[in-house]
């Protein structure tokens, strides 16, 4: 199949099935209702299990009842309804349930908005809910790369069983672009008998399993979290992605910016290589695990003056970029947090006004 | 000659949590003695609640699956949704099921989902220490209405059965005791009914069980069944609220 036009949530919908996901439950919020609009239909066609839930809460457990009895299912929302979620996804983490979410972010705090916003970064990465656990966030700067995204996190909810969250912003959702669903990106079947609650005489086992996430011995709480902190271990090792952006030559600037903000900066970064100005982009992919090492990297390269992180948030991805930094060069912050996208000329401002301040 | 009369296979050899006198003992027997006769102990997964029988997997030997305060019957759909051949079931109190969830119930019930759910009323929020629930009775007693449920500040005791029963979608909503061994043969016969029309894939089942706490209510096991029959039962009216017929 060659490539089609689709809505960016129409597009989620549709790549959730083609990798093999056929149940999901979701209520409806701007700017991501189109998923399950798309999915009511869609979903009846292919056998597939569709609900809307009375709430975001109900439907955060409705994800972590259906993970739990061994089948793949997703939601998706948009940051007020994503905080509902909060409870649920940390009792799917507690209890190593493997779930797939969308947040197509607006802005907030609070009813906020309905324009496009990366304003759940902090949330996201640091804390999705109660208690002492991660989940592992990765942002699409394209509806092409949301589909790619979305495929590939079920079996990555698979292998570290726990809730994988695809963070876009409202234009990832809303926006047309041509897309097609890779075939290897399909996610493979797995056998989950040695924990799924999908019925003992079902898998021909006298051991029952269980579901759960309170552990009341302090002892045996510590171990169990120990357990869950080496599988974010892990995934620092094995799951950064990121996309270097004219890195390869001598950048006086380097921005770190992702989502559909980081293609207004590779335009702006366009815009000034023709005036002979070098400016490098660090995208980061996966938002945790952080790309720290690579952006160290970046950072540390001769030529390169001061780190400005860009973002359609009060600059919530500022920490990681600092920490990563460790120091090295100054870092700053450019952005907008009320829904606007910020333009090209507003970034290429926001970096030769940096540029002067490290100058002088 | 058989056994007459032997531990249900669905119950396991744990000893309970339970306080002396509860009848949360009594209920679990008649759910695993149903699972039993039903002959699905293979195919069914439990959906513990959070409150007294939070820890209920422990006393039953098949699947189970752990839910938040409430959000049992949301678990359940999402189980069911994705395996109608399993048998679900949510076990929960009067706080998690009358209070915190009860959007859950009402919504889980007025989409006919397919599993059952066992609904143990005591008046009372145990596990918590006997906070008052909006099951409580007026002018009752508890740690948060130390001078008697006020029903001019917070209303008449909610009747589940009877606000479930309204929904127009069909169902099998039933009110049954377990305070006296002429209860407990009825509510054993609802309970198995409820499951059934699970199995027969016919609508949503719940069995409200009207339940004692001596414990909180301060009194012995016995003045318990007394109070329970006297002050309970003819507020929270036994029978069948609804019939998918």
């Amino acid at each position: 199949m060659g490539k089609v036009l689709m809505k960016g949530n129409e597009a989620i919908g549709e790549a959730a099935i083609r990798a093999g996901c056929l149940n999901y439950f979701a209520y409806p919020i701007t700017p991501q209702s189109e998923v399950a609009e798309y999915l009511s239909r869609r979903l009846p066609e292919v056998g597939g299990v569709f609900l809307q839930g009375e709430s975001e809460v109900a439907v955060s457990y409705m994800i972590y009842g259906a993970a739990g009895a061994g089948e793949r299912v997703f939601t998706t929302s948009s940051s007020p309804g994503i905080s509902l979620m909060g409870e649920g996804l940390s009792y799917c983490a507690g209890s190593e349930c493997p779930v797939v979410v969308v947040n197509i972010m607006r802005g907030g705090p609070g009813l906020g908005g309905i324009l496009p916003s990366q304003a759940d970064y902090l949330q996201a990465t640091k804390g999705m809910g109660h208690g002492d656990f991660r989940i592992l966030v990765m942002a699409p700067a394209s509806v092409q790369e949301a589909v790619e995204m979305v495929m590939a996190s079920f079996s990555l909810a698979e292998k570290y069983r726990g809730p994988v969250m695809i963070l876009g912003d409202g234009l990832i959702g809303q926006m047309m672009e041509p897309v097609e669903f890779p075939e290897h990106l399909k996610a493979e079947p797995v056998n989950k008998d040695d924990w799924a609650t999908n019925g003992m005489g079902n898998r021909k086992s006298e051991k029952r399993n269980l579901i759960r996430s309170m552990i009341l011995d302090p002892e045996q709480l510590n171990a169990h979290n120990l357990a869950l902190k080496a599988k974010y271990e892990q995934m620092k090792r094995e799951e950064v992605r990121y996309e270097p952006y004219n890195l390869d030559c001598d950048y006086r600037i380097l921005l770190v910016s992702y989502g559909t903000m980081s293609r207004v900066c590779r335009t702006a970064i366009d815009q000034l290589k023709e005036e002979g100005y070098e400016v490098g982009l660090l995208r980061p992919q996966t938002l945790f695990p952080f790309p720290e090492e690579a952006t160290t990297e970046a950072a540390s390269r001769e030529s390169c003056r001061a780190v400005l992180s860009v973002e359609m948030s009060m600059g919530q991805m500022l920490d990681d970029v600092e920490r990563a930094v460790m120091g090295r060069r100054p870092v700053s912050w450019y952005g907008k947090c009320g829904g606007e996208v910020p333009t090209p000329e507003e970034v290429i401002e926001a970096i030769k006004r940096l540029d002067q301040s490290v100058t002088h | 000659m058989g056994v007459p009369f032997k531990k249900p296979e669905a119950l396991s050899d744990m000893h309970t949590h339970y306080c002396p006198g509860c009848t949360h003992g009594v209920i679990h027997r008649l759910v695993a003695e149903t699972i039993d006769e039903l002959g699905v102990r293979g195919r069914t997964v439990g959906v513990a609640p959070v409150g007294c029988a939070v820890l209920a997997y422990n006393y039953f030997t098949f699947d189970f699956q752990e839910a938040a305060h409430g959000r049992a019957p949301a678990v359940a759909t999402g189980i069911k949704r994705v395996r109608p051949d399993l048998v679900v079931f949510t076990y929960q109190g009067d706080g998690d099921l009358a209070s915190i969830g009860t959007a859950e119930i009402i919504h889980a019930a007025n989409r006919g989902e397919k599993f059952t759910t066992i609904f143990v009323n005591n008046a009372v929020y145990g596990m918590t220490g006997g906070q008052m629930a909006p099951t409580t009775m007026p002018d009752q007693r508890t740690t948060t209405s130390p001078f008697g449920r006020n029903v001019e500040e917070v209303g008449m005791p909610v009747k589940i059965a009877e606000l479930l029963s309204a929904l127009a979608t069909p169902g099998y909503i039933t009110r049954q005791t377990v305070i006296k061994p002429k209860y407990i043969i009825r509510a054993k016969k609802a309970i198995k009914k409820a499951f059934t029309y699970q199995l027969e894939n016919r609508c949503f089942s719940l069995v409200e069980v009207i339940s004692n706490c001596p414990t909180n209510w301060g009194l012995t096991p016995l003045e318990s069944i007394k109070w329970a029959e006297e002050t309970m039962l003819p507020y929270y009216q036994l029978g069948d609220y609804k019939t998918p017929e």
